[in-house]
Parts: C-alpha cells; sequence; structure tokens
C-alpha cells in the first residue's frame, strides 16, 4: 500500500506540487517570521550586552519611572560632582560619567532637513575617549577618531552611507538648541550589529554633550567598574552606601536586563502580529489542501474500488491517503522553512520600505525556526487531509466494476447545514464576547477574536455549496462584461503579445511581415511605457511593459531548450463576450457545488480581511479628520517630522517670533503618574490655549483656563469619571524625576475620544516647566490674522528652520500627513494579506486543472461539435472568474459584517463605521483578476487537448 | 491550394455538388522507425451526398482512423481530404474547428453529453457555439422526429442511452451539417434500443436527405446502408450497394484473415 501511495503521487507531479504550494507560503511566512525577529532580538540584545559589557554598576538618577503606551519617561540628570565620589569609593576601579539623550540629536542631509528615524531613536552621546574608559564604550571606530573639543562629531555607519558623508566634511546636527555645525571626525558603529535600523547617532565631547542636551554639570548615568575580585553586588551596596538616596544604583546587568525587556516587548509584538499573517495563510492553505484531497479522492474512486477488492482493507485505503498527505507536507514544509528566510529578507525590505526599519545581524536561524514551521505545516496538511482520507475509505469494492461510479456521500452530509449554522452562531457569539466583555486580558481577547473568526469563515465555508447555484447565476453577466471591459483596458498588452509571437513563431510567414509585426509590438509597448511615464509612473512602472517582449524572448529560449511548444497559430485577439462558451463555464461552476464552494471560500478568507482592513480604515480615517476639525481652531500646527513624537520647546518659541502671526501657543507633553495611574500631562498657556483649541466642557468654561495657577489642572471626562474628580478635588501628580505635585480639578472637559490632542491632565506651561528638566513640545499653534496664506506658511517655516524637526502645517495638511501615514500601514496590511489570497489562487488553479482533466472527454466531444480554441479557454476563464466572484460575494460582506461588529466593540472611542465603495469595487476587481490569473494554465492545458486523444479518454 | 487555406473555410461549398466528402490516396502511419504502424495505406473514395454509406471492417482494419481523418479530427500522413470543396490541410486550428461546425456532425457510441445541460440545451450546443440562432420550427420538428418533446428540460442523468443517444442524434443534426459522422452509434445499447437508433438515422437519410457515414464492426447496422466500404489492413477491399445482414456478414468473413 505505501508504495501504491507513494507511486501514485510521483505519477501526479504537477497536481502534488500545486497542493503542497498552497502550504508553502503558510510555512514560509511562519519561520520567515521566526527568522526576522530572532535577528531584530539578536540584534538588539548586541547592543545591550555590548552596551554594558565593561560596566559593572550603573549610577542613574533615583526619580520615577513612568511608562505609558509603550513609551518610558526620561529620568533627570545626576549632578556632575558626583562622579568624584563614585571614584573615591574603594571598590572602584575606574568610572565615567555619560551624557545620553534619545531624541533630541537630529543630523541633517545635506538638504538640511534631518535624517528620519521614523519614530527610532536619534541618539545623542558624550563619550569620554580616554583609554582607561574604552572599556565602557559600546561603540567601534569604523575609521576616524573620537571628538575632542565643541566642534567635532562622530557620527554613524548607516548615516554615513546613506548620506554619504565622508571624514572631513561639515555636517549639521539639531539638538535642543538651534542647528550647530560640526567637523566628521570619526565614524562608528555598535560592534556586531550590521544595522541600526532607522536609528542614528551621533557622538561629541563629554562638555559638548551636556551643553547640547541641556545636561550642564550633569550626567544621564555614571558607569562603574569594579576592582578585581569585587562583585557586582558587592560594588552596589558600596556605591549605595557612599551616594545620596536621590540616585539609584543597578548591576550593569540588571540595566541591560530592563533595556532588553523594554524592548523585547516590541519584538514579540512584531511576532505575533507577522504569525498572525502565517497562520492566515495556513489556515487558507488548509482549505485548498482539502479541496484538492477531496476531488483526487473522487477523481480516484475506481483506483480504491479495484485496491478493496485485491483485499486492502480500509485502514490500509485510509493509510495510503494519510502519507499521501504526509508526504505532501513534509515536502511542503522543508521547502516552506527555507523560503522562509528568503522571506525574512523580503519582509524586512517591506518594513523599512514602509518606514519601519528595524536593527539587524546576521539572520539567525533557531532550531526552534526550523521545529515550529515543519511542524505546523505537516499538523495542518494532515488535519486538512485527514477527512478525504476518510471519504475514500468508503468507497466499496463494488465501485471497481461499475460504469462512472461516484464517491458516496458522507454519512453526515445531511446535518452539514445544522453544523453550519451552529458553528456560525457560536462563533458570532465568542467573537461578541471577545468584543464586549469588560474585564477581558488581552491575551484571551485576542485569541476569542482569532477562533471566533475562523469558526465564522468555517461555518460560512461550509454553509457556501448552497449558494453556489444562485451566486453562480447572479454573477454570470457581471462576470462576463468587466471581463469585457479588462480586456478593452488590456487590448494593447494582448495586441502586442500576439504580434510578437507572430513574428517569433509563424515560421512560414515573409521575414518581411514577421519583422513588421515585431515593430508595431515594439512600438505599442514603447507607446505604452511612455505613456506610463507621462502619467507619472516613474521610471520602474514604466519598464513594466517591458514584460510583454520578456515572455515572447522567454517562450522562444524554453522553446529552444525544452519540449516546450508555443502555441500558433493564435487567433487575432478580440474583445466579444463571450456567449454560449460562459453558459457552459457557469454550469461547469456549479455542477460540483461542494468544490467551487471550497474553491471560493478561501479566496473568500483574503477577501473578507482586506474588506474588513479597508472598513476599519476608512471608519477611523473619518472620526481621526473630525477628531481633529472638532478640537483645532488654529491656522497652523507646529508638530516633529513624524508628527507624534515631541519636539524641542526652543522651536516653539521661534515659531512665537515669527512675523506677521496673531498668535502662537505651545502645548508641552510628557509623561506623568496622576492619581496613580501612569499618564500623559500636558502643559498649556492659560491665556492662549482656548483660541487654538475648542474645548467641549462638562464643568467649567473657557474662563476656568485664566484661573489655573500655579496647582491648576483641567481633566478630560474619561479620567475624571475612572478617577472619581470632580471640580473642586486634589490629587497628586508625580514627575519622572520624583517631585510630587498636589493638582486642584478646576474644570473637566469631554474630547473626542479617537483622537483626544491633549493629556488626561494639563496644567500651565510654567509649572509644567517647573516640573520638568527638558520641556518638549507636543504641538504649537499658530494662528494669522485673516485667512491662512501660503506666505504666511512660509514665514513661519522660516521662522523654524533652524530647527529641523520642526515642521509646519495647516489644519488640512496636518490631517492629510496622518492619512499618508496611516495609509503606509495599511499598504502594508494590504502586502501581508495578498499572501493568503496568493494561497487561494494556488487553490484555483490546482481546481480547475483537476476539472480539466477530469472533464477530458467532454472537453474532446465539445472540440468535435465545433467548439475553438479560444472558445474552450474562455469558458475555462468564465467557471473561473465565477468562483473568484462566489469568493468575492462572500467575503466582502462577511469583511464588512466584521468590521461592524468591531466599531461596535470600539464605539467608546467613537470609530466611525463607513463601507469604502469604491475600493469595494476594487477588491472585486482584483478578484476577477485573480480568476484570470488563475485560469490562465488550465485554459491554456484546455485548449491544447487533441480532440482525438480527448475523446477516447477514460 | 494556398488560396483555400486562408480562405474563410466555407467559401468554396456551394461549388461542387455531388460528392461531399472525398479522400485521396490518404495514409496514415502511426509512431515513427521500426516500432511504426501504418494504419491506412492508401485509400481512395467519396462519399454521396443525400446517401447512407457504411464502413466496416474488423478491428485493427483501420476504419476508426479513416473516419477520423474523413471528419478533419485527424489528419493524414499523406495524400488529401476535401469536405464540401474544401481541402483540409493547412488549414488553421480555429479554421478546422469552424468547418467542423458547419459542415460535419458527430454521434459518439458513448453519446458524450454534457452532464448539466438539458437535453434541449445539448441539442442546441452546436449551434449556440457557432453563435448562431435556432430555426424554431426545425427544431421542434426535429425534436419531434427524435421523440423527445417531452423530455427536453431533462439532463442525461434522467434520460435513458437510448434517450441519450437520440438527442446526441439530434445534435449532429440540428445544424443541417454537410456530413454527419457515426461511430458504433448502437455499440452501447441493447439490441432494441439499437434497432430503433438504426431506424431514426435511415430516416434521417430519406427525410431529410442528410449524408450519414457509418463506422461499425456490426452487420445489422451496415444493413441499413446505402453503400457498405470494407476495409481491411489500411485499404478498401470491397465496396458494395445494399446488402441484407446476411450478405454483409458473409463479405466480412471473405476479408477477415483466418
Amino acid at each position: 500500500m505505501r508504495k501504491v501511495a507513494l507511486r501514485g503521487l510521483a505519477g501526479r507531479k504537477l497536481r502534488a506540487l500545486l497542493t503542497a504550494l498552497a502550504i508553502v507560503l503558510g510555512v514560509a511566512m511562519v519561520s520567515g517570521t521566526f527568522v526576522l525577529t530572532d535577528t531584530i532580538d539578536r540584534a538588539f540584545n548586541t547592543i545591550f550586552e555590548r552596551s554594558y559589557a565593561g560596566t559593572d554598576a550603573v549610577v542613574r538618577a533615583g526619580g520615577s519611572d513612568i511608562a505609558y503606551q509603550g513609551l518610558t519617561a526620561e529620568l533627570p540628570g545626576i549632578p556632575a560632582e558626583l562622579l568624584e565620589q563614585v571614584r573615591a569609593v574603594p571598590s572602584v576601579e575606574v568610572a565615567t560619567g555619560l551624557v545620553m539623550d534619545e531624541t533630541s540629536a537630529k543630523i541633517l542631509d545635506r538638504k538640511g532637513k534631518a535624517v528620519d528615524t521614523q519614530g527610532a531613536p536619534a541618539f545623542g552621546f558624550g563619550v569620554d575617549p580616554s583609554p582607561e574608559l574604552s572599556r565602557f564604550n559600546p561603540l567601534n571606530l569604523v575609521e576616524g577618531r573620537w571628538p575632542t573639543g565643541g566642534t567635532e562629531v562622530v557620527i554613524d555607519a548607516g548615516t554615513a552611507d546613506e548620506q554619504r558623508f565622508a571624514l572631513g566634511e561639515r555636517v549639521k546636527v539639531a539638538s535642543l538648541g538651534p542647528v550647530r555645525e560640526f567637523e566628521v571626525v570619526g565614524i562608528a558603529q555598535y560592534s556586531g550589529v550590521s544595522s541600526l535600523g532607522t536609528a542614528t547617532f551621533a557622538v561629541f565631547d563629554v562638555r559638548t554633550a551636556q551643553e547640547l542636551f541641556g545636561r550642564e554639570d550633569e550626567f544621564d548615568a555614571i558607569s562603574v567598574a569594579a576592582k578585581q575580585g569585587v562583585d557586582d553586588e558587592a560594588l552596589v551596596a558600596d556605591l549605595e552606601e557612599a551616594l545620596p538616596p536621590t540616585v539609584a544604583v543597578q548591576t550593569g546587568d540588571e540595566r541591560a536586563d530592563e533595556e532588553r525587556g523594554e524592548v523585547a516587548e516590541f519584538t514579540t509584538f512584531i511576532r505575533y502580529f507577522l504569525l498572525a499573517f502565517g497562520g492566515i495563510a495556513l489556515f487558507v492553505g488548509a482549505f485548498v489542501i482539502f479541496n484538492t484531497l477531496s476531488i483526487t479522492v473522487a477523481q480516484r474512486t475506481r483506483e480504491f474500488a479495484t485496491l478493496r477488492t485485491i483485499g486492502a482493507s480500509r485502514r490500509q485505503v485510509l493509510g495510503s491517503v494519510v502519507l499521501e498527505a504526509l508526504v505532501i507536507g513534509v515536502l511542503a514544509s522543508v521547502t516552506g522553512l527555507l523560503l522562509g528566510v528568503a522571506l525574512a529578507y523580503f519582509l524586512n525590505w517591506l518594513f523599512r520600505v514602509l518606514g519601519l526599519d528595524l536593527p539587524t545581524t546576521a539572520m539567525v536561524f533557531a532550531p526552534r525556526t526550523a521545529v515550529v514551521a515543519l511542524l505546523v505545516g505537516v499538523v495542518v496538511t494532515l488535519v486538512a487531509g485527514l477527512f478525504p482520507a476518510v471519504r475514500a475509505t468508503r468507497v466499496p469494492a463494488i465501485a471497481a466494476v461499475r460504469e462512472g461510479a461516484t464517491l458516496p456521500g458522507s454519512r453526515f452530509a445531511r446535518f452539514t447545514p445544522y453544523v453550519a449554522v451552529a458553528l456560525i452562531a457560536g462563533a458570532v457569539s465568542l467573537l461578541a464576547f471577545a468584543m464586549f466583555a469588560d474585564d477581558l486580558d488581552t491575551e484571551p481577547r485576542l485569541l476569542s477574536i482569532a477562533g471566533g473568526t475562523l469558526g465564522l469563515f468555517l461555518g460560512v465555508g461550509l454553509l457556501s455549496p448552497k449558494v453556489v447555484r444562485p451566486v453562480a447565476g447572479l454573477t454570470h453577466e457581471p462576470a462576463r462584461w468587466v471581463v469585457v471591459v479588462l480586456q478593452v483596458v488590456a487590448y494593447p498588452v494582448t495586441l502586442a503579445f500576439w504580434l510578437l509571437r507572430y513574428a517569433a513563431f509563424y515560421a512560414d510567414r515573409p521575414a518581411g511581415r514577421r519583422a513588421g509585426a515585431a515593430a508595431w509590438a515594439l512600438a505599442i509597448v514603447g507607446a505604452f511605457s511612455l505613456l506610463v511615464a507621462l502619467l507619472g509612473g516613474g521610471p520602474v512602472l514604466a519598464l513594466v511593459p517591458l514584460v510583454v517582449p520578456l515572455t515572447v524572448i522567454g517562450m522562444a529560449v524554453a522553446a529552444r531548450v525544452s519540449s516546450f511548444t508555443p502555441e500558433w497559430p493564435l487567433d487575432f485577439p478580440d474583445v466579444r463576450p463571450a456567449g454560449a462558451t460562459a453558459r457552459v463555464g457557469r454550469e461547469n461552476a456549479r455542477r460540483a457545488p461542494g468544490r467551487t464552494a471550497a474553491t471560493a471560500a478561501a479566496l473568500m478568507i483574503g477577501l473578507a480581511l482586506v474588506t474588513f482592513v479597508a472598513t476599519l480604515a476608512d471608519g477611523m480615517k473619518a472620526s481621526n479628520r473630525d477628531a481633529i476639525e472638532s478640537q483645532v481652531r488654529a491656522d497652523y500646527v507646529v508638530t516633529s517630522q513624524d508628527g507624534y513624537a515631541p519636539f524641542v520647546a526652543a522651536a516653539g518659541e521661534a515659531a512665537a517670533r515669527a512675523p506677521g502671526i496673531e498668535l502662537s501657543t505651545d502645548v508641552r507633553s510628557d509623561l506623568a503618574t496622576l492619581a496613580g495611574s501612569d499618564r500623559y500631562l500636558t502643559g498649556i498657556e492659560p491665556g492662549r490655549i482656548a483660541q487654538a483649541y475648542r474645548f467641549q466642557w462638562l464643568d467649567g468654561s473657557d474662563a476656568v483656563l485664566s484661573r489655573l495657577g500655579a496647582d491648576g489642572a483641567i481633566l478630560d471626562k474619561d479620567f475624571a469619571e475612572d478617577k472619581e474628580l470632580a471640580v473642586g478635588d486634589r490629587f497628586t501628580a508625580v514627575v519622572p524625576s520624583g517631585q510630587e505635585r498636589q493638582l486642584v480639578v478646576r474644570g473637566i472637559y469631554e474630547p473626542p475620544p479617537f483622537y483626544p490632542l491633549l493629556g488626561n491632565a494639563s496644567i500651565a506651561k510654567e509649572t509644567f516647566d517647573e516640573l520638568y528638566d527638558r520641556p518638549r513640545n507636543q504641538f504649537t499653534f499658530v494662528n494669522v490674522p485673516g485667512e491662512p496664506t501660503e506666505a504666511a506658511k512660509q514665514r513661519l517655516a522660516e521662522a523654524v528652520a533652524a530647527f529641523p524637526d520642526a515642521k509646519v502645517q495647516t489644519r488640512e495638511e496636518w490631517i492629510a500627513f496622518q492619512d499618508a501615514d496611516f495609509n503606509q500601514f495599511l499598504t502594508m496590511l494590504y502586502v501581508l494579506l495578498a499572501l493568503s489570497v496568493i494561497v487561494s489562487l494556488f487553490g484555483m488553479v490546482n481546481t480547475l486543472v483537476l476539472s480539466v482533466f477530469e472533464r477530458t472527454r467532454e472537453l474532446g466531444m465539445m472540440r468535435a461539435v465545433g467548439m475553438t480554441r479560444r472558445q474552450a479557454r474562455r469558458m475555462i476563464r468564465h467557471e473561473s472568474v465565477i468562483t473568484a466572484l462566489i469568493g468575492a460575494a462572500l467575503g466582502l460582506p462577511l469583511g464588512i459584517f466584521l468590521a461592524m461588529l468591531v466599531t461596535r466593540a470600539l464605539s467608546q472611542f467613537d470609530v466611525q463605521f463607513r463601507v469604502p465603495l469604491p475600493l469595494l469595487l476594487v477588491f472585486t476587481v482584483i478578484a476577477v483578476l485573480a480568476g484570470i490569473a488563475a485560469a490562465v494554465l488550465p485554459a491554456r492545458r484546455a485548449a491544447r487537448l487533441r480532440v482525438l486523444e480527448a475523446l477516447h479518454y477514460e | 491550394m494556398h488560396d483555400i487555406a486562408t480562405s474563410p473555410a466555407g467559401a468554396a461549398i456551394d461549388a461542387v455538388p455531388t460528392d461531399v466528402v472525398t479522400a485521396h490516396e490518404i495514409t496514415r502511419v502511426y509512431g515513427e522507425g521500426d516500432t511504426s504502424v501504418r494504419a491506412l495505406r492508401g485509400v481512395t473514395l467519396d462519399v454521396e451526398r443525400g446517401k447512407l454509406t457504411a464502413v466496416m471492417g474488423p478491428s485493427g482494419s483501420g476504419k476508426s482512423t479513416l473516419m477520423h481523418i474523413l471528419a478533419a479530427l485527424d489528419r493524414p500522413t499523406s495524400g488529401f481530404v476535401t469536405v464540401a470543396g474544401a481541402r483540409l490541410g493547412q488549414l488553421s486550428d480555429t479554421d478546422v474547428t469552424k468547418l467542423r461546425r458547419k459542415h460535419i456532425g458527430f454521434v459518439f457510441q458513448f453519446f458524450n453529453l454534457l452532464p448539466m445541460l438539458t437535453a434541449e440545451e445539448n441539442i442546441l450546443l452546436p449551434l449556440s457555439l457557432a453563435g448562431l440562432d435556432v430555426d424554431g420550427g426545425w427544431f421542434e420538428d426535429l425534436l419531434r422526429r427524435v421523440g423527445l418533446e417531452d423530455r427536453r428540460t431533462h439532463r442525461p442523468a434522467e434520460l435513458s442511452g437510448g434517450q441519450q443517444q437520440r438527442v446526441a442524434i439530434a445534435r449532429a443534426l440540428v445544424t443541417r451539417p454537410t456530413v454527419v459522422f457515426a461511430d458504433e452509434p448502437t455499440g452501447n445499447l441493447d439490441l432494441r434500443t439499437g434497432g430503433e437508433i438504426l431506424e431514426l438515422l435511415r430516416s434521417s437519410v430519406q427525410d431529410y436527405g442528410q449524408t450519414l457515414v457509418v463506422v461499425t464492426h456490426d452487420a445489422r447496422v451496415a444493413a441499413i446502408a446505402d453503400r457498405i466500404l470494407f476495409l481491411a489492413d489500411g485499404l478498401i477491399v470491397k465496396d458494395l450497394g445494399r446488402s441484407t445482414p446476411h450478405e454483409v456478414m458473409e463479405a466480412m468473413e471473405a476479408i477477415t484473415p483466418q
């Protein structure tokens, strides 16, 4: 039996290959994710290990660790004279003071704009290059030397490379103050880390760094090394004893672990985020494998029956199908595992293109990656293959001698609709529970959502055979006409393709005519390229039409070196809609509803998720716009380049000095512990903010702003309710330096929940500046007299030009910028979801190839009674397009439904529900294109069947 | 020859009055070298308009090969065939298909109906593939003739073997082709049903003047023919007029190697 299974598989290589491909991509995604995130992890680990490799203890400000929404507040500095006290401790061998700023050292490119770190750190270091202190320095000089004096800088190798800065050149660096110019005297990198991602660093001598980053006579930390024989804990104890209680002392290892932990959360998030897409692709792959094996089992009914007549037991039949699935699973998983390494590079590239560049080292391939990827791939394949395998055992021996024997239906088939309905009901309640239950941790919530969504897809998939007949009828006409429209659009390409093939393969035509055809084709291709270029497609897109001649060249080469024979003569391309052939194609789609439904269901999953994302995103964009429009009164908004990070306060002061402005007001922002919870605290200018920001007062009015004073605060509604604070109540604010301040609630307002621009509590700017060491602005709002004009914006931009991180935008531009940012993230989601659409595409090809194979004799008959090759191709294509449209007909509403559910669940954030109709149309066209693409190979096979052989085919 | 090949397939039809299908010295060799098989070794014939011609011969005599070549499903190794005056040769696949569509009808041993189409849709398939409209009166007449008026919305699975073959015959006749080829049309039917099918075929020749070529090894089938061609070992060895089943059987015995 084992031999039968293996030989059978070997005899159906193409089918086995197509089946395996369905799972390869999912496995590749899983292994690629592990490789990529392991690599990022390793890079971060290397950074932290090297950073503290020679450090036995770290002295930092005591303060209070405040963290909210993934951000950690910056600690204040420690007095520089502490360094002498540290050095005086007997167990200390050496110690050095370190200045480090994570966000402010912006290196300017040659055009004078800050190098965009996309939210990654822009480190500024102050380093003492004395040789006895080199053990504390994690950086390696690639060339040059360490900086001395106030005009020298060392920059990171990544920036030097990208911006082509060489030794001796002048480079501008922005810090807390205005831009200053430095000479590049060295280029450095973290040892063992090949790329820092988009992060940059600039190294100065200690005194310069203190000056640039607001640390006059201060350090951010003191690194200490112990004398020989003193262990780290003893050193920490000695230091704690010698130093004032306002500082905290940790061992180097503790500090490294702490920093690593902060980052690990982030890489873990990325890992699960990407694994989710791998999981989706695997789930779709399971559908494809289930369907393919079901079809092949049905087609081999007589083979199984014959095996039964010669004495094979049910168990042996089961075993042979399971073995087939196992072999496919193992081959696919191994291939997927290897492909995953390549995919890791692709994902890294994708992240970089979309502005999420992460530090990397050499690719890390952990044993865990292989184990998990192989296990997942094999198990998914086996589970998907189990049901068809059981069906195979139901074949009775008598089927061997019966003409046209078919696979007996499953005993449970009549229960399917009930099971499906129960599954859908269960899935929807699980989703509702996940979304509306109050006290649920993130993990069970996410798992419930994933489980509910899978159940929903499975249930709809089980039910979908019922809708195949009516939906095939409904989509019949649209399918015909969409194909006609696409054919008209693509006509120049089709025509050029035909002409080139005429030139290449029509051997018995005169050379002159063939050359003419080639010339016409190239003219069309050239015109097309030119058009793309003129429409602003850019040089890469303009080269795309070259695919046509390259394909023909490829075909000619393939014909020379292999048994491939290009199909010629071919009919001159036309765009008429398919008639009778379309009807036969529609009936073909309907004749095995289970098969068509399973094929469509695989596509449905991808389309549903894409629709879900698009619908939700549209609603979020609308909510975002409304939130900003209802809050912002100002004509202009000054933000940092990325729009989210705070920017140096000096930029706000510069904006206030711009000529011709009516009003400028800063909004400071930082983390604080407010009434016991870590939250954002904002500092506002009481006399001005109301002209730039519209408060929806619940208790109070714009008048309370003037009464804020040194201890007044206004709260947003949610926070006030959460902490049960009313006007007149007192609460405590603790800032990172450890300072505490009693505040009195003076007013409560209700910001739009989707995007409140201010923190949970706001206090007067003067108070804020007393509490924070390096106050930074979240926004600076600016009004001009009359209507905002381009000239006014220009003046404003010039005023803040010395602060390259600051960006001036009108309110409308600001909204558009945020939309664009969000769209980038959406693009990434679409690319990742495209993976599962591609997997379902393999399923469509597979089903069609198997159907063509099964209907060989029918095709022969139709060809004999007058079906042309083109009609045969169109028949297959129509079946494919209808299948794809069934997928769309199921997937789009499902996606909208899911989005509706999530919108409801997020109602506390005021997310709107809007159906993006134009996008849905685009997705439908994409489904049609998928149908057309999936039909290419099967249609070619159908068209090239030899009529005679097909007629005699058993 | 070149001109005919490139002109639309139907252009030369009206010019040829009597012979609807002719074959000139056709040979057909399968395979190459030592293992090659000569299925036809030089066959010349013409099929007369409005007559029923039977091609008989033992298995391996080349009769199926001959039919496939005459029906433009296969190409001869040498020699040439004309159908309705058009010389098949270098016609492209599309032109050959269009020629079949217009001039040739088929009746197969295994009916070869499309299972998901109704009887009526199956019958009309060649017309709809050609994008032609149905002549309503002719179609109703045909349905009545083949006895399927009350079966038109049935699918093949709901029809008996004889009924299925009637659908296939109607499908072959519906385009009023120049010639209909039937390959063992009763081979898959019981004796009585087979007899009814033969009557139907015969009447289509008598009533519609349909030209019909039947390939068979069954003497009873050949006995309804106006002319019987005997094929043995790739050559036509005998050409009889109307004969009784007994005469056909005797002729067969004479040509079958002992």
